[in-house]
C-alpha cells in the first residue's frame, strides 16, 4: 500500500493500539498534523509541549499503556526534555515523536534545529533519528517494543521533516529483530528457593515494595504473599497503593519522610526483601547504615539495579510476573504454620506504631495540610491521586490511604515540579470515568498552570487542590532546619489569585480559609461537573515529619510533634 | 583495578553517542576507548579500558552498558588469555646531527620511520601501552612535536571469537 510518511506513522500508531496522542503542532510536523486532521486521529492539544509529555506520562502510569506525545523540532522538542527525564527516572513507557528539520538542513544550525537525539541520550531508554522513509515502520515497531517491554521507559523518535512527506510501499513488521535488546523475563528459579529458605529462617522479615510492582501490575500476587505469611510491608513512594494504606501489615512509606514504624523496622529487620525497588537515596539515607542487621534480597527486572546502590546478599533477576507467583508457590511449599510465626516481631512493630503514629498537631482556626489530605482520602476513596513535588507530595504519600495499583501518580525519581496538573489530564484521558484529583502547591501549580485551559477547553473534570502555604514549602523547610532560617527566595507572598486564574481559563474556582468550611468545600468541588480548582489557605511553617536528615541513618528521625 | 572489555555493538549511526553518553552520565572512569569494524559488516567492535574499584563496580559498568539497545555483547577479556596492542605515531625533531641516534632508538624499539624531512621524522610504533610510553619517554629529549595514539585494542588467544564467548 502506497502511503505518505505521515500516514504511515498514523497507521503504525493504530497498529500499536494507540488510542490518543498528546501534542503541539509546529513547522517540522505540519505534514504529520495534516495527516492527523485527515485521519481524525484523537489528539489532545495542550498549551505547552511540557504539558503534552507529562500528560502522555500520566496516561501511561494510569493505564499501563504506552503514552504518546508529539512536538515539533527545536524548541518544541526541547520543551519535552523535562518530561522525558521524568518518565525515564520512574520507568514510564512513553514514545515521544519529534519533528526534525529536513535531511539536507540537519547540522546547518537551521531554523528550529536542535540535536534531540544527542540531548535525550542520557535521559531516554533509546532514541532514533529517522532520515529515510524506509526505516520508519521498523523504527516505530522497535520504539513501542522497547518502551513497553522489560523495564519500561521513554523512547524518542526524531523524524526529519521530508520523511513525513515522502512515500513508501507500507507494510508493518510483525516482529522486531534487535540483537542487543533481549528483555529479561524468567530468571533462575533456584534463586527463589534460596529466598524461601531465608524467609523460613528469618525472625524479623520485612517486605519492601516499590514501583516495579505497580508497573508489572502484580499487586494481587503481592497481597496474596502478604496475606499468607503476615510479613510486614514498607513501601517506597512509588510502591504506594500496591498494598492498602490501612492494611494491618502495612507500616507505611519508608525513607526520608517515612513513618516511624517503617523506618525503625528497616533498621531492626533481619531480612529485607526489596521487590521492584531501586534503593534510592531518599529511601536509604546513609547507604552504610541501611538495614544494618538484615540480609538484603533484591528482586528486579533490571540486572543493573542489583548492587547499584545497596549491596544485595541475594538477587532475583527477572520480571515480577515470573518471580512473584513462583515466590508465593515456594513459600507456600515451606509448609510453615504462619499463625504466631512472627509474633515477637509483630509485637515490636505494633509498639512502634503506637509509640509514634502518623499524626499532626491541629491549630485553632487554621486548616492543616495533613487534614486536607486525610479529608480528601475519606471523601474520594477510589480516586486517582496525582501530585506535584514538595511538601504536599509527601503529605499525600503519608496521609492518603491508597487502595490499589496505579492510583498514585507522582514524579518520584526526578522530582519534577509542574508534573501534577498535566499528568492528571493524561490520567483523566486514559480513565474518563475515574475521579482524578491533583494535589499541588502554590509553587508547583504555577509551573504548568497554563494546562488548566487544556482541562477546561476539553471538559476534563479533574479536581485541582492547591495547598497554598505562600511558600516553596519543602525548600523553606530545609532552610528552617539546615540553613539558619534564611528563607532565600522561598517566601512567595504571591499576589496571584488562584480562583481568578482558574476562572479566567474556564475552570471553576473555589477558596477555603476556614477549617469549618473545609469539608463542605471539598464535597462541593468533587460534586461540581467539569474541572475545579480549590485554593486552600494553609500555614507557612508546617514541616513534613518525620524527617531523616539527608545522608543520615533511618532511625535518627526528626519527629517533632508528629 | 583496570579491566579490558570487548564490546560488540550495532554498526549504526548514533551508537557511539549512546555509549559515550552512558559513560559520562554514570561517571565511569574510562582510560581508553577504540572502535572499528569487525569481522561482520553490521557489527562494530569497541575495546574499552575501564578503571574501577573492584568486581562489583565492573559488574555495574557491564550491566549498564548491556542495557543499551545497540550493545550486542560484552566480553571481559581481563581474565582471558589475550593480546593487547596500540598504535602510535610520533612526530619528533630530527636534524642531521641526531637523526642516526633516532634510527638506533627506532631499531631498538622495533618501530618504523614512516616520514622524514629536513627537520622532523614520524615514527610509527605498535605494541602494548607501556612500550609506547617508554618510547615516548626516550623521544622527549629530542623534542616531540606531536603524538597520536589509537587507544588499546585487544583480542583473545585461541580459536574462540568474542561473539562466541
Amino acid at each position: 500500500m502506497e502511503l505518505q510518511g505521515a500516514e504511515a506513522l498514523i497507521k503504525s500508531l493504530k497498529n500499536e493500539g494507540v488510542e490518543v496522542v498528546f501534542g503541539y503542532p509546529g513547522g517540522a510536523v505540519l505534514t504529520l498534523y495534516d495527516a492527523l486532521y485527515k485521519a481524525q486521529f484523537p489528539h489532545v492539544l495542550t498549551k505547552h509541549e511540557q504539558g503534552a509529555v507529562h500528560a502522555a506520562d500520566g496516561y501511561a502510569r494510569a493505564t499501563g499503556k504506552v503514552g504518546v506525545c508529539i512536538a515539533t523540532s527545536g524548541p518544541g522538542a526541547t520543551n519535552l526534555i523535562t518530561g522525558i527525564a521524568t518518565a525515564y527516572m520512574d520507568s514510564v513507557p512513553l514514545v515521544a515523536i519529534t519533528g526534525q528539520v529536513g535531511v539536507c538542513l540537519i547540522g546547518k544550525d537551521s531554523f528550529q534545529e536542535a540535536d534531540i537525539c544527542g540531548i535525550t541520550t542520557p535521559i531516554s531508554k533509546h532514541n532514533y533519528l529517522v532520515k529515510k522513509i524506509e526505516d520508519l515502520p521498523r523504527v516505530i515497531k522497535e520504539a513501542f517494543y522497547i518502551a513497553r517491554t522489560g523495564r519500561p521507559g521513554p523512547v524518542v523518535i526524531d523524524i526529519a521533516k521530508d520523511v513525513f512527506a515522502a512515500t513508501l510501499d507500507y507494510s508493518y513488521p510483525d516482529s522486531v529483530n534487535l540483537r542487543g535488546y533481549r528483555p529479561t523475563f524468567g530468571g533462575d528459579p533456584a534463586s527463589i528457593d534460596l529466598v524461601a529458605e531465608e524467609i523460613k529462617k528469618a525472625q524479623r522479615p520485612l517486605l519492601f515494595v516499590g514501583g516495579g510492582v505497580n508497573i508489572s501490575s502484580m499487586a494481587t500476587d503481592f497481597r496474596k504473599l502478604v496475606k499468607m505469611t503476615g510479613m510486614p510491608v514498607v513501601s517506597s513512594l512509588m510502591g504506594l497503593g500496591v498494598i492498602d494504606g490501612d492494611a494491618p501489615e502495612h507500616l507505611g512509606m519508608v525513607g526520608m519522610h517515612g513513618t516511624y514504624s517503617a523506618n525503625m523496622a528497616t533498621v531492626e529487620c533481619d531480612l529485607l526483601i526489596g521487590i521492584g525497588v531501586r534503593f534510592d537515596d531518599r529511601v536509604t539515607g546513609s547507604v552504610e547504615d541501611f538495614a544494618p542487621k538484615a540480609k538484603i534480597i533484591h528482586f528486579d527486572i533490571d540486572p543493573a539495579e542489583i548492587n547499584k546502590n545497596v549491596r544485595a546478599d541475594l538477587k532475583v533477576v527477572g520480571d515480577l510476573m515470573w518471580s512473584l507467583p513462583l515466590l508465593f508457590e515456594k513459600v507456600a511449599n515451606l509448609g510453615l504454620d504462619w499463625s504466631g510465626h512472627l509474633e515477637v516481631w509483630n509485637r515490636q512493630l505494633t509498639a512502634w506504631k503506637q509509640e509514634k503514629p502518623m499524626t499532626y498537631q491541629k491549630r485553632d482556626g487554621i486548616i492543616m495540610p495533613q487534614e486536607v489530605i486525610a479529608k480528601v482520602s475519606e471523601l474520594a476513596k477510589d480516586a486517582i491521586i496525582v501530585t506535584d513535588v514538595g511538601q504536599h507530595q509527601m503529605w499525600a504519600a503519608q496521609f492518603y490511604q491508597f487502595h490499589g495499583e496505579r492510583t498514585f501518580l507522582t514524579s518520584g525519581g526526578l522530582g519534577t515540579m509542574g508534573y501534577g496538573l498535566p499528568a492528571a489530564i493524561g490520567a483523566q484521558v486514559g480513565l474518563p470515568r475515574k475521579p482524578v484529583i491533583v494535589f499541588s502547591g502554590d509553587g508547583g501549580i504555577m509551573m504548568n498552570c497554563q494546562e488548566m485551559a487544556t482541562a477546561a477547553d476539553n471538559g476534563f473534570p479533574i479536581k485541582i487542590i492547591v495547598m497554598n502555604n505562600q511558600v516553596l514549602g519543602m525548600v523553606s523547610q530545609w532552610q528552617r532546619l539546615f540553613y539558619g532560617e534564611r528563607y532565600s527566595h522561598t517566601l512567595i507572598k504571591g499576589r496571584t489569585d488562584f480562583v481568578k486564574l482558574a476562572e479566567a481559563m474556564g475552570v471553576t474556582g473555589m477558596r477555603v480559609t476556614n477549617p469549618e468550611e473545609l469539608e463542605a468545600t471539598l464535597v462541593a468541588a468533587l460534586e461540581t461537573e467539569g474541572p475545579v480548582l480549590v485554593d486552600i489557605a494553609l500555614p507557612s511553617d508546617e514541616d513534613v515529619l518525620p524527617m531523616v536528615p539527608p545522608g543520615g541513618c533511618l532511625d535518627k528521625m526528626i519527629l517533632g510533634e508528629c | 583495578m583496570k579491566y579490558t572489555l570487548a564490546v560488540l555493538v550495532e554498526n549504526r549511526p548514533g551508537v557511539l553517542t549512546h555509549i559515550s553518553g552512558l559513560i559520562s552520565r554514570r561517571a565511569f572512569n574510562i582510560e581508553s576507548i577504540a572502535a572499528g569494524h569487525s569481522e561482520e559488516a553490521d557489527t562494530t567492535r569497541i575495546t574499552i579500558d575501564v578503571e574501577v574499584d573492584g568486581e562489583l563496580e565492573l559488574e555495574q559498568v557491564v550491566n549498564q552498558l548491556s542495557k543499551l539497545v545497540d550493545v550486542i555483547k560484552i566480553v571481559n577479556l581481563t581474565p582471558v588469555d589475550h593480546i593487547e596492542r596500540e598504535l602510535a605515531m610520533i612526530k619528533v625533531k630530527a636534524s642531521k646531527v641526531n637523526r642516526s641516534d633516532l634510527v638506533d632508538i627506532v631499531e631498538i624499539f622495533r618501530a618504523k620511520i614512516v616520514d622524514v624531512n629536513r627537520e622532523t621524522m614520524v615514527i610509527e610504533l605498535t605494541g602494548e601501552e607501556t612500550k609506547i610510553d617508554a618510547l615516548c619517554e626516550v623521544l622527549v629529549d629530542f623534542g616531540i612535536i606531536e603524538i597520536v595514539r589509537t587507544g588499546k585494542i585487544a583480542l583473545s588467544r585461541g580459536p574462540l571469537a568474542a561473539k562466541e564467548m
